[in-house]
């Protein structure tokens, strides 16, 4: 028990340290920025004045982190100590009391747009996860059960054919079917309910052709196990045998590889948004954030999704644990 | 080597000849733009048509293979000499230096999802090539330092390793001409994959505008300015071409992967 606790403890350590390392980055990443922010945002045209009320306003006219190597007046850098009164921290006051500071363009909080966005792509990452499922689970049986034989060869290069078509040649490809050719739906946009079907098969689309073979190899590994043996000995129908006793064992490595595909999906959802204009973070951060350099959002998002990514794999790792015993023991 | 891996293999050297020879392959200025010709279907004078501007997209096909294959050949041959180098500090020192950088520095870059993390820093220092490549190395040499960290775990314990000890040869000889020539083995896998990954990171980037800008024919940005409707209604040629001239790309360099790893590991080759 002793042990366990510190495991646990462990772990959460180290999961503070990552989210400390990817917020500390993601706060410098402004620093990236060629030349001033303050002239990227408002443009060559703007005012030395607008270009100084714009720096107060969302505070870039302090030090960026505790020390600098700022220029004296005869252009020599030298080493110059700031204190705590800096960007850097700043920035973590204002995490740690909820507020991801307000957009560069509409003085809108970053927070209240990421919480706006948030729900269509978690709706549009559970959608791509629930067909990925639907389809690799029974093709994956199906494939393993008849290994070696036609089908399971065209079935696996189906199946990496769909890990090597990238989501935006599929995506356009489904659209000019679905949408241009047949009518049936919409091109884009999230207001009907059938508006999620094509942007979820897009996701998902490579993450179906990942589960098949993961369901596959699982498959022919359970069949050769002894049980197996035992469930036929007894009388059990082929079918029986799979779906109640092979497919039960084999889907545990399967759960792992959705837990860490979640994190996948909601990377690979920008994309997805982008083509079907599925309003999303991924929209938020492409079009509002990158597309109009519209810094505050940019940080916002990539620390909401990467957050994400990193509890979902944390959760993962868990209930992998749990679910396989002798990976606790090693 | 099997089917699937020659197969590859095959499509991979048409796609290098295509990119080295692209200037005597292509008959047509890739950002010669001739509206009088726009949304022309595939045909003798244009074989894989024109675009929305009139532009022949074979030549504009044939030039992208050129961004793919330099962005892909310089992302896995710096990703993998970089990472190369930092997993084998740590395979080979262990203690806090292993700790230090295969317990935190490969857990944070694991820990963040790669291609938000190219995004995130392309977006930040402004789109183009060299930005570009710079983004997938960073994201890049991790996996190859997590391979070449468990392979010099494995080989330095080998008994010729402490031969070379006994007979008094330094750290940096031991770990370069001991260990490294039999640790990398798997690294050839890993660069295959990784060729696979940054073709597709390219067009990924370059698609949401963030990779080579326009007019330059990269196959991501062909698809971003096929996938409007009135194109996607008048041509679908142009987004089919510069797909499957990815889709493939991508496929070649799986296969060749697949087919290099059942090969040096025989427990796969028996399934």
């Amino acid at each position: 028990m002793k042990h366990k606790l510190f495991g646990l403890l462990r772990r959460i350590g180290f999961l503070i340290l990552v989210v400390w390392t990817v917020v500390s980055l993601v706060t410098l990443l402004i620093e990236l920025v060629p030349g001033d922010p303050a002239v990227a945002v408002l443009g060559e045209q703007a005012t030395p004045e607008q270009l100084v009320q714009f720096r107060v306003k969302h505070g870039l006219d302090r030090p960026a982190f505790f020390f600098g190597f700022p220029a004296d007046p005869n252009g020599r850098r030298s080493v110059k100590w700031y204190g705590i009164d800096n960007r850097y921290v700043d920035y973590w006051v204002a995490i740690l009391h909820g507020d991801l500071g307000k957009s560069f363009r509409t003085d809108q909080p970053v927070i209240r747009l990421i919480f706006e966005r948030y729900p269509a792509t978690i709706e549009l990452a559970i959608a791509a996860m629930l067909i990925a499922v639907a389809i690799a689970i029974p093709v994956g049986v199906v494939a393993g059960k008849n290994r070696g034989t036609l089908i399971d060869n065209s079935l696996s290069v189906v199946a990496l054919i769909g890990i090597s078509l990238p989501s935006f040649v599929i995506g356009p490809m489904l659209v000019y079917l679905f949408a241009v050719k047949l009518g049936w739906l919409a091109p884009s946009g999230r207001f009907d309910w059938s508006d999620i079907i094509l942007p979820a098969v897009t996701l998902g689309a490579a993450l179906s052709a990942i589960l098949t073979r993961m369901v596959r190899s699982s498959v022919i590994e359970e069949l050769g196990e002894g049980y197996v043996r035992t469930a036929r000995a007894k009388g059990l129908s082929e079918r029986a045998v799979v779906y109640k006793h092979v497919l039960k064992n084999g889907l545990i490595p399967v759960v792992t590889v959705l837990g860490l595909q979640l994190g996948v999906l909601l990377a690979g959802a920008i994309i997805t948004e982008k083509i079907f204009g599925w309003p999303g973070l991924g929209l938020l951060l492409v079009e509002d954030g990158i597309g109009k350099r519209d810094y505050r959002i940019v940080q916002g998002c990539v620390l909401a999704i990467s957050t994400t990514y990193i509890i979902a794999n944390t959760l993962t790792d868990m209930l992998y644990r749990w679910l396989d015993p002798r990976i606790r023991v090693s | 080597m099997n089917r699937l891996s020659i197969i590859g293999i095959t499509i991979v050297i048409i796609f290098v000849l295509v990119a080295i020879f692209a200037p005597w392959l292509a008959h047509y200025d890739v950002g010669a733009t001739n509206l009088a010709m726009r949304y022309m279907p595939p045909s003798a004078a244009h074989w894989f048509g024109t675009d929305a501007t009139g532009r022949d997209i074979f030549s504009r096909v044939v030039f992208g293979a050129r961004i793919s294959l330099e962005v892909g050949v310089v992302v896995v041959v710096v990703s993998a000499f970089v990472g190369t180098m930092i997993g084998a500090i740590a395979g080979y020192y262990s203690g806090w230096v292993d700790s230090l950088l295969s317990g935190y520095l490969f857990n944070v870059f694991l820990a963040f999802p790669g291609l938000l993390l190219a995004i995130a820093l392309v977006a930040f220092l402004g789109a183009g090539l060299n930005k570009l490549i710079f983004a997938l190395c960073i994201i890049g040499w991790v996996g190859y330092a997590r391979l070449i960290r468990a392979q010099v775990l494995k080989v330095r314990e080998y008994d010729f390793v402490q031969a070379a000890r006994a007979l008094g040869a330094g750290d940096f000889r031991i770990l370069l001409v001991h260990i490294l020539p039999n640790a990398i083995q798997p690294l050839i896998v890993q660069a295959s994959l990784g060729m696979a990954g940054a073709v597709l990171s390219e067009a990924s980037l370059s698609f949401l505008g963030l990779g080579v800008p326009p007019p330059a024919p990269s196959w991501g940005v062909m698809i971003e300015e096929a996938r409007d409707l009135s194109t996607l209604q008048a041509a679908p040629h142009a987004l089919i071409f510069p797909g499957l001239a990815i889709a493939l790309t991508v496929l070649a360099f799986n296969f060749i992967g697949d087919g290099l790893r059942e090969y040096l590991d025989p427990r796969q080759r028996r399934r």
